[in-house]
């Protein structure tokens, strides 16, 4: 509406290279999602709890003098098996989709009150030898943080695709999907597989909530702040595939950061949300498993 | 069982109304202020969780966009309020207006989408959610910093200003329980809740479900649009960031999960128990404890009560008191039995035996380039049993879809009884006199058997009032022999009585014509002469019928003519006995015989 104007063309390209580190961002966040929804029929919301949870414990560890990156190591196995029992619980009570977006909803809320007990409800920043390193690549800044978000959502999701599409448990993965039944008679043991990806999932929660603590500044609040764009990503990235959420994400990251280059900030939302509208009603197909 | 429900169901809405007179006496204890606006916060929960009930609780579609409609009314109160300062009370149909246009205009475009169901529906609600708030937040009607409205005077309604909240929302919260009462009781909400278990197959038995799923999105949203009419006075300062959130759409999603979605009441009890939960911790100074057990509630409601609190509650008390549910559920079965009421559906249509009631012309489908038919020509004539007969994939299903208007035809035309058919919705050519059955079985999974018939009754059928309707599908239930199973669900049902149950929605709409998709398919020999006797039955009753069918036994003992498919085409047409031995029928399903083994087909047909 008002403030509508054509910014520089640094700033342009500036606005773009920092809404493609955003949008990688938003596709580490959405793997785990897409995976789980997309092969599991689990709709995870405390996905997003669990990388908050991380970006915490991350914060705690970093500060007591542990590497940032390094806190990874514990993070890792320990939201593995995190995830990994949230998936025993799913499978014990046979929930359907619906009801685990609800029970995850559920569960959101007590890690949210979790968090909001042990580090309150204020803002937390995390103070890392990466915070302030960025280089210059002719006009452009290229802040660390960022890039190694970048490089990691892009190698986990190039990874991730490499074992759905060329491993014998990424196929059965894929085979369970479709049809457990005739999977299970095919000899996948789809019990011990979903445990295996349930964990995998929420072990990239945990990565992506080391990448959030390394740039952004957290609060318990800010859980659902990242539940909308995260899920538009998924969508139209298309369930249950590797590298969907990542060019989705990058596709809004970048359409954001022009959005609010030519107008103003508060009109950022509207991108994702009215892509993710407009693939809904015409093209349900492509999200439908 | 439903004579006690007939009692009860008359009460009902004198009971509520009781109830909120009552309650409107509350302010007269002369409690401290804070009860006041306590009980304004239960029953302001109380409408929107009961209004989000009526389009996602009774149809199944979970909208997370209630954040949205309970903001558009929330927000044209404010405007209207803040910038044209109007009468406060005037404000509040318009904000329902408001309300329900948005709701509408959404519906009219994503219920046209098949797709989008279940988690699609609530996701795309929810994106909508935050395109609208974002829209508010940078147009003058918010512009960022939220709207005041301190200045605007409060109507005086009770003797001060909370208690002239409290009696506002206790007026709003009636009337939307007794409208969210008066659904479940009425064909509409039989309609709802039909489109809940399986909407195909409801729009076959000639519920209009696009409609029926856009006129309950308009009362949702229209009576989330007074609460947030009613909501905005009460909190006086109105921001986009409270109101288009995910966490509206989700606490409403809590209260009627936990207090039962199916049930009018389930939200209103959900609601209750969740806000005096949350409002108990938060008074205490344990908010975050509050948030953590509400969490934790979710969770066990999932895991060991997914149908909610009342339908638990109601489980419970049944299995307490069996002698006087069984006591009540005899004498209207008796009656029905012995009654003078057998099914007459179509005694006055058998005249004019012979003339031609559906004509089909040309038909052509085609899915995506594969050709399912590829321009029929069939007549069906009045009071006859027609076969229809070929191979896996000759058209003989695509055929039945095409005519009921479950699927829509690419080409040609349908006329039944001189009315042009072609392309009409399920549900128009339900009401025109056409019905069928599927070859799977697809019963309504939380109606009763007798519900099941009774829906058809009601919808195909015409009938009004759901306990007529009852009491013919009783009636019809007897035709079938499924009498004894009325009240059972349809999982209790074998495969022999679940096609009954098709049979007996067929039926129930009392249709002229009736297509019988593969009754017979998997049924033992002597359930076969069952169901061969029960379809000479149903065509004495007077309706014609086009019968697919693979068992020859019966084509042989039931039809008066049959027409033969093959790769979409009309192959032969006859009686069964001559057509069978045409050697183009034979080569269509047996094959081309091998010149070698020219003689034996022959051989087949002689001996």
């Amino acid at each position: 509406m008002s403030g509508f104007s054509l910014p520089s063309a640094t700033l342009l390209a500036q606005s773009i290279l920092s809404g493609l580190f955003v949008g990688a961002l938003y596709g580490l966040m959405g793997l785990g999602l897409s995976l789980s929804w997309g092969l599991l029929r689990l709709i995870n919301l405390a996905h997003f709890a669990f990388a908050f949870l991380a970006a915490y414990l991350c914060y705690q560890l970093a500060g007591q003098g542990m590497d940032p990156l390094l806190t990874l190591v514990v993070l890792v196995p320990a939201f593995f098996a995190l995830g990994a029992l949230l998936q025993a619980l799913v499978a014990r009570f046979a929930i359907t989709p619906f009801n685990s977006l609800l029970l995850t909803f559920g569960l959101t809320g007590i890690v949210e009150a979790v968090i909001q007990t042990i580090w309150t409800a204020d803002f937390r920043k995390l103070e890392s030898t990466y915070a302030h390193l960025k280089f210059k690549v002719g006009v452009l800044f290229v802040p660390v943080p960022e890039l190694i978000t970048f490089v990691l959502a892009v190698a986990l999701s190039f990874a991730v695709w490499a074992v759905l599409r060329y491993t014998d448990l990424g196929k059965a993965l894929r085979a369970a999907a479709e049809d457990a039944t005739i999977a299970a008679a095919f000899g996948v043991n789809q019990k011990r597989n979903a445990l295996l990806l349930a964990g995998t999932c929420s072990a990239l929660a945990a990565v992506a909530g080391v990448c959030l603590a390394l740039s952004f500044t957290l609060a318990p609040s800010q859980i659902y702040a990242w539940v909308g764009v995260v899920f538009a990503a998924v969508m139209l990235g298309g369930l249950g595939r590797a590298l969907g959420p990542l060019i989705a994400g990058s596709l809004i990251g970048v359409s954001e950061a022009v959005t609010m280059a030519v107008t103003a900030p508060s009109w950022a939302p509207i991108v994702s949300f009215t892509l993710l509208i407009v693939i809904l009603v015409f093209r349900p197909g492509r999200v439908v498993p | 069982m439903s004579a006690v429900r007939g009692v009860l169901g008359r009460r009902t809405p004198w009971l509520i109304l009781g109830a909120a007179l009552l309650l409107a006496f509350v302010p007269k204890l002369g409690l401290p202020a804070f009860y006041d606006s306590l009980l304004y916060l239960i029953l302001h929960w109380v409408v929107l969780a009961t209004s989000w009930n009526i389009l996602s609780g009774y149809t199944g579609y979970f909208s997370f966009g209630h954040g949205a409609f309970f903001g558009a009314g929330l927000y044209t109160t404010s405007t209207l309020l803040g910038r044209y300062e109007w009468p406060f009370l005037a404000t509040l149909p318009v904000a329902a207006l408001v309300a329900a246009l948005l709701g509408v205009g959404l519906g009219a475009v994503v219920f046209r989408v098949k797709g989008v169901r279940g988690e699609l529906f609530a996701l795309l609600t929810l994106a909508v959610t935050f395109v609208i708030g974002t829209i508010v937040v940078n147009t003058p009607l918010d512009g960022g910093q939220g709207v005041s409205l301190s200045a605007v005077p409060v109507p005086a309604i009770g003797a001060t200003q909370s208690s002239t909240f409290y009696l506002l929302a206790l007026m709003a919260a009636t009337v939307t329980v007794l409208i969210a009462w008066g659904i479940t009781v009425s064909k509409f909400g039989a309609g709802l809740y039909a489109i809940h278990d399986d909407e195909d197959a409801a729009e076959v038995m000639g519920v209009p479900t696009y409609r029926y799923k856009l006129i309950a999105l308009a009362i949702s949203c229209a009576l989330a649009g007074i609460a947030g009419g009613i909501h905005a006075l009460f909190l006086s300062y109105v921001t986009v960031g409270e109101v288009f959130t995910i966490a509206v759409p989700l606490t409403v999603v809590l209260m009627s999960v936990l207090g039962g979605s199916r049930h009018w009441a389930g939200p209103a009890v959900g609601a209750v128990a969740i806000t005096l939960l949350l409002y108990s911790f938060t008074a205490a100074d344990h908010a975050i404890a509050g948030k953590a057990l509400t969490g934790v509630i979710l969770i066990a409601a999932i895991l060991f009560m997914p149908d909610g609190i009342l339908p638990r509650l109601q489980k419970l008390m049944r299995r307490r008191t069996p002698p006087a549910a069984v006591g009540a559920a005899h004498p209207p079965s008796h009656l029905a039995a012995t009654g003078a009421s057998p099914p007459s559906p179509t005694s006055a249509t058998t005249a004019g035996h012979g003339e031609v009631l559906l004509r089909v012309q040309g038909l052509h489908k085609s899915f995506k380039g594969v050709r399912a038919l590829a321009g029929v020509d069939v007549e069906v004539r009045r009071g006859e049993i027609l076969g229809l007969l070929g191979p896996n994939g000759s058209g003989k299903s695509t055929f039945i879809n095409v005519v009921s208007g479950h699927h829509m035809a690419s080409g040609g035309t349908v006329t039944f009884e001189g009315r042009a058919l072609t392309n009409h919705a399920a549900h128009r050519i339900a009401g025109a006199g056409i019905s069928r059955t599927y070859q799977i079985p697809r019963p309504f999974a939380h109606l009763t058997v007798l519900d099941n018939v009774a829906l058809a009754t009601m919808f195909g059928g015409g009938v009004a009032s759901p306990d007529e309707a009852r009491e013919q599908a009783r009636a019809w239930l007897h035709f079938t022999g499924l009498h004894e199973k009325a009240h059972a669900l349809p999982d209790a049902l074998n495969l022999h009585q679940r096609k009954f149950l098709e049979l007996a929605r067929a039926l129930a709409s009392r249709p002229r014509l009736v297509l019988l998709d593969e009754v017979l398919c998997g049924l033992t020999p002597s359930e076969i002469d069952d169901a061969v006797a029960l379809i000479r039955r149903i065509r004495d009753q007077g309706s014609t019928i086009v019968f697919v069918e693979h068992v020859m036994r019966a084509v042989m003992a039931l039809t008066d003519r049959i027409v033969v498919f093959n790769h979409g085409e009309l192959l032969a047409e006859g009686a069964a006995a001559e057509v069978m031995q045409r050697p183009e029928v034979m080569t269509a399903y047996l094959g081309k015989p091998h010149p070698p083994a020219l003689q034996q087909p022959q051989e087949r047909a002689h001996a």
